[in-house]
């Protein structure tokens, strides 16, 4: 019973549980579903007609105001050349926004760090939680510690924690940081993960990326795997399956949508990156060379060079149109291997 | 408080557009009926039967499609369920899980404005009488989640008390106890509706409930009222097949019989003389305590098995007339003594059958000599 | 049996290792954050703890920058959001799940829709909508774009729809009105999803920095994460990392202690449609 108060969100009724599930079951209901639900006590809905907007009317305001006006003004702007944010006018309509986002070095370079980024990170941190989830389910005594302590990342301001790991990884004057320190012991030369070669800074990224994506997807995968119901377990125990035939044929079949839910949500946060690289390199991302798509979408609009929404808005759509890409092809590679039950 | 339905309606319209659209269903069909002041009234039928809906109507949960609704003079069709001044008890009893039995009793009394504005204390000897009218007080600071089914239907029967109502509803009342509580509750809610006087309906789908503490019931199917009556008026004088079928455990016994030359015919056999009667097919209701063990019966069964129940006997037999598997027929214990063979013969008792018109299902009535 | 004995064991030292590797920025944010400035700068090679701890690095983090104004300035932000986000969703989830009126369903299926907009192609519209308005550098600025989320209306809709209708029709005989039955009924039953969404929220705002930042560049207004880089930047004269290092900490440490409180419901929340990532 605790549980389920404290997990909150299952039934959500709490103790009340099984006197609402009973409520439910009502005869009427149950035997007259269609009537009951389509013209279920008009009589007192008949005057509701406007209340019911009027209790959306917040939302409809805000959603409307800055959500969708937005998105249909974000392709208008992208089509809009030569706009002058201070003045409001622009010169002509056609893709000249494009064409010049895509003939910017830093937005090439911004393209080439994020595609990195993606292809290191989500495999890596897939995997990695799934080992770790699998792991932790395999066990009984501090469990519970372990979760805690893995879930830990999820609630830290981005943007401190990644303060921490730039002066682990950074090589000042005085001091080589506490990682060369490591590296030393094992025999290598020390380097500035921070200010030094790119692939010492992508390195970093990717690990950042890893720490901070990994408390959600150890999350998801968990509770996943304890929701495999023993019973197949058994079964296969009966017949004499083996640990790892048994992780391949049932296991991972079972929780191959949340797997899948994962590599989804991993492919479009990782394309999303941004205060990751900004905790670790700082603001001006380009001078590091560690710009990402979406940091070189807000200097377009904002930083030292913004100014441009037009052309924050073409790349912002280029890279939407990366995202929903890639998720398509997931989907669809999606219905071979995917188990839906 | 006296109740008037005249010529309620209720219709839903088919789902649907164009070719696809269903047809109307209508849930009340030409509902007439006053229910006069102070009366226990239930409400029976199948599933499905419109009972909920003509109660919804008189609560005014949903509006009739036509017809009347009067509470002694005053026309409250257009009133909306508050105005009304109805209590009702859901099949559920619909407490609200998170209030307490008092705040639950309370809760409508807080919801009274103006005029009608009740103080602290004045709630407070309200809740209290109601508690102590359904024998709850000692419950009052338990969630509904604490309480047993029938603790919960008497929470929610003082909470349709509570606020003086004119008219009080229950919603399948017992449907959620089990059978033992049944028993006690149904008792209860006698007790309660005579101590309040209250002109009360419920709605059952079982007909021990209806006949057993009911002043007056109305059988209904598809939306229309078969038959009004008090209890064994209406078991003795069914008005059609569906009447007699519905009503009585164990159910009647059904056969294909036909009228010929003045006596009813059960397969090759005449089992009664009739007066007045043309010749017809017809079908034949006969109640399992209208057969008498004779030797000399006019109707031959094969014998199946006697069940013992004690006090009586049911003898489990088969006709190639019956439309049941088997017929039941309940005898005295000591009738039975020499209950032998493979045949056993009954006569009838003439006021236990009722013969019906094969294509309506419409009462003939007869006499006999 | 042996076998499984060195599984065992294999599997404890991988999760320590990983335990190990989250907790360890935090220990090491701890650590500097008491190391005493000249110490620590004098250290080559770092240590791993210290003999002598103090907490002048928490006094300079409130006194050489406005930390404490940032500290405020992200509960104001987050106060607000959550609080008028609340009233939002449930005046929404309330008409969707309670409700009966003419497109009804057509509307919440658009809601549903507007779930897969993503944050940053809005961004550049309602920066500029914002700028327009002169609302940069206010609390309005900052809150308003954030006041809806179709997904905790979604929720919370789903949550409401599971009150029996027959609450709802007791209710009605006895005379509520809608919004007495929501305040009196609906809102108390779903008590513990809303306590979730709240806190989802709040771990939401504590960390926004992309739209602060856009909206913001008047140090008065920053809220910790823009505080943090701002320090990071221009702060402490850059060297001064242990003071860095105690904001750090001052600003992680109200999540993580909301975090160790409502941790069950944090995690159950997140694991049935947390988005992050």
């Amino acid at each position: 019973m605790t549980r389920l108060r404290d997990s909150g969100f299952h039934l959500k009724l709490t103790d009340h549980n099984s006197y609402m599930q009973k409520l439910c079951k009502s005869d009427i209901c149950r035997l007259f579903p269609d009537l009951y639900k389509r013209f279920g006590m008009e009589s007192l809905m008949e005057k509701q007609n406007n209340k019911g907007w009027l209790y959306l009317l917040p939302a409809i305001l805000f959603l409307g105001a800055f959500l969708i006006y937005p998105l249909i003004d974000v392709f208008i702007y992208s089509f809009e050349e030569g706009y002058n944010s201070a003045s409001q006018t622009f010169y002509g309509i056609g893709g000249y926004n494009y064409s010049y986002v895509l003939h910017d070095a830093y937005f090439l370079q911004a393209l080439k760090n994020t595609f990195i980024l993606v292809i290191i990170t989500v495999p890596l941190s897939t995997g990695l939680a799934l080992l770790i989830s699998v792991a932790l389910s395999s066990i009984k005594p501090l469990q519970e510690l372990f979760q805690t302590v893995f879930f830990l990342p999820y609630v830290t301001n981005t943007l401190a924690v990644g303060l921490v790991f730039m002066i682990l990884f950074k090589k000042t004057p005085y001091s080589d940081g506490l990682v060369n320190l490591l590296i030393h012991c094992f025999g290598g030369s020390s380097v500035d993960f921070i200010e030094g070669p790119y692939w010492a800074k992508m390195f970093v990224l990717c690990f950042y990326t890893v720490w901070v994506v990994m408390p959600f997807k150890i999350l998801i995968l968990t509770s996943a795997l304890a929701g495999v119901n023993p019973v197949y377990y058994n079964a296969a125990r009966v017949d004499g399956t083996g640990r790892i035939r048994m992780f391949l044929k049932i296991t991972l079949p079972m929780i191959s949508p949340m797997l899948f839910y994962l590599v989804i949500t991993g492919f479009i946060g990782a394309f999303k990156a941004y205060s990751d690289a900004v905790a670790l390199f700082g603001t001006n991302l380009n001078a590091a060379g560690m710009n990402t798509i979406v940091g070189y979408v807000y200097d377009m609009l904002y930083r030292d060079s913004g100014g441009y929404p037009s052309y924050a808005s073409a790349a912002a759509i280029i890279l939407f149109s990366i995202v929903l890409t890639i998720t398509c092809i997931n989907l669809l590679v999606s219905k071979k291997h995917v188990h839906y039950h | 408080m006296k109740i008037v339905l005249s010529h309620l309606t209720k219709t839903f319209p088919g789902r649907g557009r164009g070719n696809r659209k269903k047809e109307d269903v209508i849930a009340v069909n030409d509902f007439n009926f006053e229910i006069p002041d102070g009366k226990l009234v239930g409400l029976l039928g199948p599933s499905g039967c419109g009972k909920s809906t003509t109660l919804h109507l008189i609560c005014g949960l949903q509006n009739p499609t036509e017809g009347q609704i009067f509470f002694d003079e005053e026309d409250v069709t257009p009133l909306t369920p508050q105005k009304r001044g109805v209590g009702m008890v859901f099949q559920n009893y619909a407490l609200y899980p998170h209030l307490n039995v008092e705040q639950n009793i309370r809760f409508p009394l807080e919801n009274l404005k103006g005029s009608d504005k009740l103080s602290r204390e004045e709630m407070h000897a309200r809740v209290t009488e109601a508690a102590g009218l359904v024998q709850i007080d000692n419950l009052l600071d338990r969630k509904p989640s604490e309480l047993s089914g029938g603790q919960q239907q008497r929470v929610a029967i003082a909470r349709a008390l509570v606020k003086l109502p004119r008219v009080l509803l229950l919603d399948e009342p017992l449907s959620n106890l089990d059978a033992r509580l049944r028993l006690q509750t149904r008792e209860e809610i006698r007790r309660i509706q005579q101590k309040t006087a209250i002109t009360t309906v419920f709605v059952t789908h079982d007909q021990d409930e209806a006949m057993s503490i009911s002043d007056l019931i109305v059988v209904m199917k598809d939306g229309l009222v078969q038959q009004i009556g008090k209890p064994q008026e209406v078991y003795d004088n069914p008005a059609n097949l569906f009447v007699a079928k519905f009503l009585g455990t164990p159910p009647i016994n059904l056969f294909k019989g036909r009228v010929e030359k003045g006596s009813l015919f059960l397969g090759e056999e005449a089992v009664l003389k009739l007066k007045q009667v043309p010749d017809q097919p017809v079908h034949v209701g006969i109640r399992p305590e209208g057969f008498i063990l004779a030797e000399n019966g006019s109707f031959t069964c094969r014998l199946s098995r006697p069940e013992v129940m004690g006090r009586d006997v049911s003898i489990v037999s088969t006709h190639p007339a019956s439309l049941n598997p088997v017929i039941r027929s309940i005898v005295d214990a000591e009738s039975c003594g020499h209950l032998s063979g493979d045949t056993v013969r009954f006569m009838l008792k003439p006021q236990k059958v009722f013969l019906f018109d094969q294509a309506t299902g419409q009462r003939i009535s007869f006499e006999t000599d | 049996m042996k076998k499984n004995r060195i599984l065992t064991i294999v599997t404890y030292a991988f999760l320590t290792f990983w335990a190990l590797v989250v907790l360890f920025p935090f220990y090491w944010m701890a650590l500097t954050s008491v190391k005493d400035y000249g110490a620590y700068n004098a250290e080559h090679i770092p240590k791993f703890f210290t003999l002598s701890p103090t907490l002048q690095n928490y006094a300079d983090a409130f006194t050489t920058v406005p930390l404490g104004r940032y500290l405020l300035n992200t509960l104001v932000f987050t106060a607000g959001t959550t609080a008028l986000m609340l009233v939002v969703i449930t005046l929404s989830a309330f008409a969707f799940a309670r409700l009966q009126f003419a497109g009804r369903d057509l509307v919440f299926t658009l809601f549903l829709a507007l779930m897969m907009i993503p944050g940053e192609l809005v961004v550049i519209t309602n920066f500029a909508t914002i700028t327009n308005l002169e609302l940069r550098n206010t609390f309005t600025g900052l809150i308003l774009p954030s006041v809806t989320s179709v997904f905790y209306i979604y929720l919370l809709r789903e949550n409401f729809a599971q009150i029996p209708d027959e609450l709802y029709y007791a209710a009605k005989v006895d005379g509520t009105s809608d919004f007495r039955y929501l305040r009196r009924v609906m809102i108390p039953i779903c008590r513990p999803t809303l306590v979730t969404i709240t806190i989802l929220k709040i771990i939401e705002c504590w960390n926004s920095y992309v739209w602060p930042r856009l909206i913001t560049d008047d140090a008065n207004y920053y809220l910790v994460s823009n505080g943090i880089q701002e320090i990071r930047e221009n702060g402490f004269g850059r060297a001064n990392i242990p003071a860095m290092m105690a904001a750090v900490v001052v600003i992680s440490l109200p999540l993580i202690l909301l975090f160790l409180l409502f941790r069950r419901q944090i995690m159950s929340g997140i694991a049935r449609g947390g988005t992050k990532g």
